[in-house]
């Protein structure tokens, strides 16, 4: 009995090391698997027109540089929306408003949080659009504008959570100190309470950045899919084309195996790559922000 | 005289600064509130028991969405089987078995990765994998396959979270009483914690119900005549079938539109009801 316990209980552990290791495995299955589907399109394609200004797969056009710009351009729309916003939403929770309205708003956040994109992306289409159209005069709304202000709702809740965190943390002695010295409520949360919990804001910024990039069925829905280089500052008001959208609207119609395939694939690799970097400088200014409140505490 | 001046000054700061987050906070969540009462006013004249129960008609124009409910049923509990013993192991293994090490601080790296990874890129990779190398075509084993992973970061996380806030007194008691580490987790630790890891599990799962982009290519069918008949055929989804008649159905009748989403919406906001509940009755029974 005694030597039966031993043997199950040696079995176990090995089998929930195993488990806890499976999340590096898959991220190097993720990217083996990338790599192997991806990288065969620098054989199939030149370099020099892989990075070109031309996305016309049906003729052999294979440039990427129309889609990142599409992706950036959007991106940096939702953020020019989700920063004040989401931001402002988080010091307002944290700092300003009273409990039973927190208790509330919290909730509301987390269901934004939880509409799944393509339910967002029927919305776009029904509502957001036809109104985008008609108060800009525009003649379509399906355009980068509609996708980004889309887009910046949909990073809202990742902002709002984690920059609300920062914000909690900041001990109270800093905001009683402060108060103490005769500033006001808002100069105390201007001046000190948002720069000292300033890397948090960082990282919340940093991870909605990801969360926009990243986003396919909304963006694909409402932003017109229109693979074209972008010229001048009516871009936004114009259709786009971004990453994601182009392999998920794509990706249904190739041959497995073909040029167009694998280019679809490589665009995954810069996917990839993209939040691999925006999460890897998020998680070092949250880890960089903690050793310095340490030694600042110690 | 001036000192005066400037507090006046401080106080208009104050009045317009608390009103700017106020009116910002408000241009938040209106719309969110907005859109759920309008898509439950919109929704709820398509919902009846043959729009929930019958097969679609009419190049999906007409009948019910009965296929795409039972599709996504069928992918949440497929993502199930897979992503809950492997995720909960997983937790359990960082919070009670890990030791602060490099490879421990890899695994915490590679976790918040696989949560930053886009949906798409997971569609890519089950592709590749699943429906490709492992020969399993597009099928409901691939997309659940597909979404387990996607999921994994969610119910490790909170399985970790959960467990770390058991008191360490419980853990103490039980070790020097004889009982072995596992025992100590599988009788003490993870029962206590267990509210916590269901509520991770539900949330989890709620995304994976909601997702479009892994299942696009991996398992989801843009109308089947019949239900799926075994995990390696395709199926309908909801997710992708508010796609499909959002866009590439002409004339489709609007009402049908928003009782599709609504159906989604239930589905997808009522596993986050009942995940936010467990989590709240829990806190309220807790003696420690």
């Amino acid at each position: 009995m005694k030597a039966e316990t031993v043997k199950n209980e040696g079995l176990i552990t090995l089998l929930i090391r195993v488990s806890g290791y499976s999340s590096v495995f898959f991220v190097a299955l993720i990217l083996f698997f990338l790599i192997r589907e991806g990288l065969p399109a620098l054989g199939d394609v030149s370099l020099s027109s892989l990075f070109g200004t031309r996305w016309y797969p049906i003729e052999g056009y294979f440039g990427v540089l129309p889609l990142i710009i599409g992706s950036l351009i959007v991106t940096i729309g939702a953020m020019l929306i989700a920063l004040p916003f989401g931001v402002g939403t988080a010091v307002f929770l944290s700092e300003v408003s009273p409990l039973w309205v927190k208790s509330v708003l919290k909730p509301v956040i987390e269901i934004l949080a939880g509409l799944p994109s393509v339910v967002l992306g029927f919305l776009g289409i029904q509502l957001a659009a036809p109104f985008f159209r008609r108060f800009l005069e525009l003649p379509t709304g399906l355009t980068a504008f509609t996708g980004a202000v889309l887009l910046g709702f949909i990073s809202i809740p990742t902002i709002v959570s984690i920059a609300e965190d920062a914000l909690n943390s900041v001990p109270s002695s800093f905001r009683q100190g402060s108060l103490a010295l005769g500033a006001t409520h808002w100069q105390t949360i201007w001046r000190v309470t948002v720069p000292a919990a300033r890397s948090g804001i960082l990282t919340a910024v940093m991870l909605g950045v990801g969360r926009a990039i990243g986003e396919t069925m909304a963006v694909m829905m409402v932003t017109g899919n229109a693979p074209v280089l972008p010229h001048g500052l009516d871009a936004l008001f114009l259709p786009v084309r971004t990453m994601t959208a182009t392999i998920a609207s794509e990706m249904g119609e190739v041959a497995t195996g073909s040029p167009h395939y694998h280019v679809l694939f490589f665009i995954g690799i810069i996917l990839f790559i993209l939040s691999l970097a925006i999460n890897i400088v998020a998680s070092s200014i949250a880890l960089q922000s903690r050793t310095r409140a340490e030694r600042l505490l110690s | 005289m001036e000192q005066s001046h400037h507090i006046r000054a401080a106080h208009r700061a104050e009045w317009i600064g608390t009103n700017l987050l106020r009116l910002v906070t408000l241009i938040t969540a209106v719309p969110v509130i907005g859109v759920i009462l309008y898509i439950l006013a919109r929704g709820i004249p398509a919902i009846s028991l043959e729009f929930l129960t019958q097969m679609p008609r009419d190049g999906m124009r007409a009948g019910g969405i009965f296929p795409a409910i039972i599709g996504t049923i069928y992918l949440t509990l497929g993502t199930a089987v897979f992503s809950v013993p492997l995720g909960v192991a997983a937790g359990i293994y960082i919070a009670e078995y890990a030791s602060d090490n490099w490879v421990t601080r890899l695994i915490r790296i590679t976790i918040i990765n696989l949560a930053g990874i886009p949906s798409v890129v997971y569609g890519l990779f089950g592709l590749g994998l699943f429906v490709v190398f492992l020969r399993f075509g597009t099928s409901i084993l691939a997309a659940s396959m597909t979404l387990s992973i996607m999921t994994l970061p969610v119910i490790i996380s909170t399985t970790e979270e959960a467990l770390r806030s058991v008191p360490n007194s419980f853990r103490v008691v039980s070790l020097s009483m004889g009982g072995t580490l596992w025992q100590t987790i599988w009788r003490i630790t993870l029962p206590q914690a267990l509210p916590g890891v269901i509520t991770g599990v539900i949330l989890g799962l709620e995304r994976a119900a909601g997702e479009t982009a892994p299942i696009l290519f991996t398992g989801a069918a843009f109308f089947l005549p019949r239900l799926p008949q075994s995990p390696l055929d395709a199926t309908m989804a909801l997710p992708y079938h508010i796609f499909v008649i959002s866009t590439s159905v002409p004339g489709m009748p609007v009402q049908i539109q928003y009782g599709t989403v609504l159906v989604l919406m239930v589905f997808v906001l009522g596993m986050n009801l009942a995940a936010t509940l467990i989590r709240n009755r829990a806190r309220a029974r807790r003696q420690w």
